[in-house]
């Protein structure tokens, strides 16, 4: 499909990777000193932008229900960020503004309080995890860390490994240490098609012209799963919609974020965690969800009464179809890389520490077999 | 600086309403947005930002910029140029990001 013969501007780059958000940025971040040449290639504003979309949350106690292995894989990422968060600010002087003090998922009542409770007990019984400290937290006990919080949450699962960051800043630091580090950055380069020669190199067509690398990284998102078939892999998207409201920028509060309810550095309120089948329709937010969103606002913390709300968007979670992340080299084309998941700033240390190492060194660790595709392949009944 | 183009008129026809600018009295003109009024009084910067500290006064003065935003009768995050002056109002420069009570 691909038109080799296109003449490239750009020499042959020892790595390519495809996607320019958070997850294909960590990666080509970390690939810096193993690789010589990176480019990174990405699309215009059309892209559907998780990176820009999402809440900004640094969290492990939700991961890996169904997968022991992603929790694993998760508390991992969450003990690398202070080394990634310092190496950034070191290198650009952009603080990410990351805290790792703990964090709340908020629990209004007897049934969500057990509903919960039953949840995490199995999570945390499943092979692959490794133990970590949490607890059910009664409302007293919660409120010594949520200044003001409302009598509805009558419990709350606590972990001290959770924590946020500010996720715009995370992505323009990445972008940042590309430009003082002869990462190049490629905009409007939208991949159309993949070809792998006979040396092993790759062609990736884009309305751009051609660029040609020894390996691939495919880091583009939702898009994953149509670059994945270009490379004989089959990755099953299902994109989930996720709307945030914001309210205005007021006094540092909240020092615990919560799943649902966070502040920012800088001040500003994220209301969110909502959780939709619509398809790709990430340009619409809708009212019977936003008034959902504040209302469990105001519940936990009802002073936000006050706070006026100033913006809201809906933005595209990616997901795999089970919802866990996919690492994997393609079998039929050697040297090519998937990645996808769905909390790229999460997992944005362990990308840019672990496994763009392994990218480098070209082949992934055992201990990510479990990420691969094959899962995907099962016979239909 | 701003100064009113039609000062003559208003000083001889406009009824006056007074509000107390952080605990000044101000003469402003019955009709006037709390904007208007500050601009009118020589007062430029109405505020400090949230993030960095630093002096913001009234820009657009349609309701869109939200760089005017004061506290008025101690509600903060109000936009003055939206907010017709009224007799004993009181409006205060708001300094950094406003607070919220619990």
């Amino acid at each position: 499909m691909g038109n080799a013969s296109t003449p490239s501007q750009h020499p042959t780059f020892d790595v390519a990777v495809v996607g320019g958000g958070l997850v294909g940025s960590a990666v080509a971040y970390g690939l810096r000193g193993s690789v010589s040449s990176i480019a990174v290639l990405d699309e215009g504003d059309v892209a559907l932008r998780a990176s820009r979309g999402n809440f900004g949350l640094v969290w492990l106690q939700s991961k890996g229900y169904g997968m022991g292995a992603y929790s694993r894989w998760t508390l991992g990422s969450v003990r690398l960020w202070p080394q990634l968060a310092a190496k950034l600010l070191a290198e650009t002087g952009i603080d990410v503004a990351l805290e790792q003090k703990g964090g709340l998922t908020p629990l209004m009542g007897d049934y969500e309080i057990e509903a919960r409770l039953a949840w995490v007990n199995k999570l945390m019984s499943q092979p692959g995890v490794e133990p970590y400290e949490w607890k059910l937290l009664d409302h007293h006990q919660a409120a010594s860390l949520v200044p003001g919080l409302g009598p509805d949450v009558t419990g709350a699962i606590w972990t001290p490994h959770d924590g946020i960051v500010n996720p715009l800043k995370l992505l323009r630091a990445f972008h940042v240490a590309f430009s003082q580090s002869d990462v190049r950055y490629l905009p409007h380069h939208g991949v159309t098609a993949i070809t792998q020669l006979s040396d092993g190199d790759f062609v990736l067509d884009t309305p751009k012209g051609s660029v040609r690398a020894r390996k691939i990284v495919l880091a583009a998102g939702l898009r994953n799963g149509e670059l994945g078939r270009m490379v004989g892999t089959h990755l099953p998207m299902a994109p989930q919609r996720g709307q945030i409201l914001v309210l205005e920028r007021t006094r540092r509060l909240l020092d615990t974020p919560m799943v649902t309810l966070r502040q920012n550095d800088e001040g500003s309120w994220l209301v969110g965690d909502s959780q939709e089948d619509a398809g790709y329709a990430d340009h619409v937010t809708t009212l019977p969800i936003l008034a959902t969103l504040a209302d469990r606002a105001v519940r936990t913390l009802p002073a936000l009464r006050e706070v006026r709300a100033v913006r809201a968007w809906s933005a595209l979670r990616v997901r795999a179809q089970d919802g866990f992340p996919v690492y994997e080299q393609s079998a039929s084309h050697p040297g090519a890389f998937l990645v996808t998941c769905h909390s790229g700033v999460t997992l944005a240390a362990t990308h840019a520490m672990t496994l763009a190492p392994m990218i480098a060194a070209g082949a992934l660790a055992p201990e990510l077999d479990t990420f691969s595709t094959r899962r995907f392949h099962v016979q239909k009944t | 600086m701003f100064r009113r183009l039609d000062a003559p008129v208003v000083q001889a026809a406009g009824r006056t309403v007074r509000v107390i600018v952080d605990g000044v009295a101000l003469e402003c003109r019955e009709g006037d947005s709390v904007a208007a009024a500050l601009f009118a009084a020589g007062v430029q910067a109405c505020r400090d930002t949230a993030v960095s500290g630093a002096a913001r006064g009234p820009f657009c003065m349609m309701g869109v910029c939200y760089d005017c935003l004061v506290r008025i009768d101690g509600r903060p995050n109000q936009q003055a140029c939206m907010t017709p002056v009224r007799d004993g109002m009181t409006v205060q420069r708001q300094l950094g990001a406003r607070e919220v009570a619990v």
